[in-house]
């Protein structure tokens, strides 16, 4: 049976993204154990709260060396929200932050709109849709994002986003306020999505069905 | 332009979904598990249970419910009520919860805000301001309406935002279940004011209610329950799966007291109600329809 293991290093709420795994009739393990990982098929890096926190805790865990050392087998990791964030370079929230550097680029801060009301506000909460870069819906072919329609909608909660320094590793894109953001990375087999695919409804359990088939 | 939220909302009382009006005066409507997850295969954007007398009942009836729900609908799941410590809400996020509210908490100490946040996230940290008018000011309530406070709502607002919090979900007691419509000048003056999202909350009887609540009152999201609930208790039969807790009066009148809404109330479901926000210019999410 192929392993999927649940990263858990303190940060977030990762019951439901193990419900959302049920619900595909899949069993994912919660684990934070760095032989776990290191021997799992499939992880999911989850995370919610800020960048600096989360590296301490992966550091304190001894989990950096285990998810390094998971992918350079190039089995499939998917990193959720600050989960994406993580894979980058380096972030700007509260400071300046080292990531784990598996994609090049960086997390940095929305630009604050100069609008009232219920225009755009930081953090974003809530529903927004996903677009191919430059329209182009074949490179989602055989991605997690494979059965997915252009402009679906998917639910959000974040403050930051990621620039990864090469467009390739922009797999969808979405607009809020005066920015559009890579919503969705990808390099081999190290994918992150910004969006909460267990919280997305139907389809989200779809990308957690055609991420195992990647 | 963004999406819009449209958020159910449930009151729980023990096992049963209830309703009332100005928070009080609760009657049994069904298992809320049967609603929600109605409102999720319609294509909910959140849903919002409330524990309308956490501090009377024990709260193993609300885990439960809050575990059923996150196992089937894969939605966002704010709980509230009676929520005093981080021990409360730690218990709440690993039933499945995934955004607590707190009131009555929050006046009786608002570093819990700010402690919840910094142990949580203040994404999931959503202050709820319940608002009564007395004396031409807007001053918030406790304990679901009963408890005056001397915070004025306002300024109560900026300094949750300051504590901590990630949005305020704000509800107009004046309003709340009247089916007369949002207090929209309370809700825009709150939504100018917070550099946070705010939820609308209170008086919604029609599909007119929720697109002045955002284009007037400039939410980011709404909430509302009679509108959905009889809604879905007009298209269900089989009335009869409740338990014995709580005002029967409701279902004893063999739902004869949908009645005496009427004249008010225009029940109307979830699809509806986006497939109007749209035709007037509201982005919602469309494709969230279950199945």
């Amino acid at each position: 049976m192929r392993s999927i293991v649940i990263v858990d290093y303190g940060m977030g709420n990762i019951f439901s993204i193990q419900k959302a795994f049920s619900a595909i009739g899949e069993t994912a393990v919660i684990s934070s154990c760095a032989t776990t990982i290191k021997k799992a098929d499939f992880i999911i890096l989850p995370g919610v709260g800020a960048f600096e926190r989360a590296m301490k805790e992966l550091k304190t865990r001894n989990l950096i060396e285990a998810i390094y050392s998971f992918v350079q087998k190039q089995r499939p990791l998917l990193g959720i929200c600050l989960g994406m964030q993580l894979l980058f370079t380096d972030s700007t929230e509260f400071g300046h932050h080292f990531g784990l550097d598996l994609i090049k680029g960086s997390v940095t801060k929305f630009r604050k709109p100069e609008e009232a009301g219920n225009r755009f506000k930081i953090p974003q909460i809530g529903w927004n849709s996903l677009y191919p870069p430059s329209q182009n819906k074949s490179l989602w072919q055989g991605t997690i994002l494979k059965s997915i329609e252009a402009g679906s909608s998917f639910y959000f909660v974040h403050s930051y986003v990621c620039k990864p320094e090469n467009k390739e590793n922009i797999l969808s894109e979405t607009i809020y306020g005066i920015d559009t953001f890579c919503s969705a990375t990808y390099s081999n087999a190290i994918l992150g999505c910004q969006f909460h695919p267990e919280k997305s409804g139907p389809k989200g359990l779809q990308i957690y069905q055609d991420f195992l088939s990647i | 332009m963004k999406s819009i939220r449209i958020i159910p909302r449930l009151d729980i009382k023990g096992p049963n979904l209830v309703k009332g009006i100005h928070l009080e005066g609760l009657r049994v409507l069904g298992k809320p598990w049967d609603f929600a997850y109605k409102y999720y295969q319609e294509g909910a954007d959140e849903l919002l249970y409330i524990d309308a007398v956490a501090s009377l009942y024990g709260r193993n009836n609300l885990l439960d419910i809050v575990k059923k729900t996150s196992e089937s609908a894969f939605i966002p799941l704010t709980v509230g009520g009676g929520i005093r410590s981080l021990d409360d809400i730690k218990n709440l996020l690993n039933a499945g919860a995934d955004k607590v509210a707190i009131n009555t908490g929050a006046i009786a100490d608002p570093e819990l805000i700010t402690q919840a946040a910094q142990v949580f996230g203040s994404q999931c940290i959503v202050a709820s301001i319940q608002s009564k008018h007395i004396a031409g000011k807007q001053i918030a309530f406790t304990d679901n309406g009963r408890e005056i406070t001397s915070y004025e709502v306002v300024a109560w607002a900026k300094q949750l935002v300051e504590l901590g919090a990630g949005e305020i979900l704000l509800t107009s007691i004046d309003c709340e279940g009247t089916g007369r419509g949002y207090d929209l000048e309370l809700l825009e003056e709150i939504a100018d004011t917070v550099p946070i999202p705010v939820i609308g909350c209170g008086g919604c009887g029609n599909q007119e209610h929720f697109l002045e609540a955002i284009q007037k009152g400039k939410v980011d999201a709404v909430s509302a329950s009679s509108i959905f609930h009889y809604k879905y208790l007009s298209e269900i039969l089989d009335f009869n799966d409740y338990e014995a807790e709580g005002n029967l009066e409701f279902k004893n009148q063999n739902r004869g007291s949908l009645n005496f809404m009427a004249s008010r109330l225009m029940p109307t479901g979830i699809p509806d109600v986006k497939g109007y926000l749209q035709n007037h210019g509201i982005k919602c999410r469309m494709d969230g329809v279950v199945g």
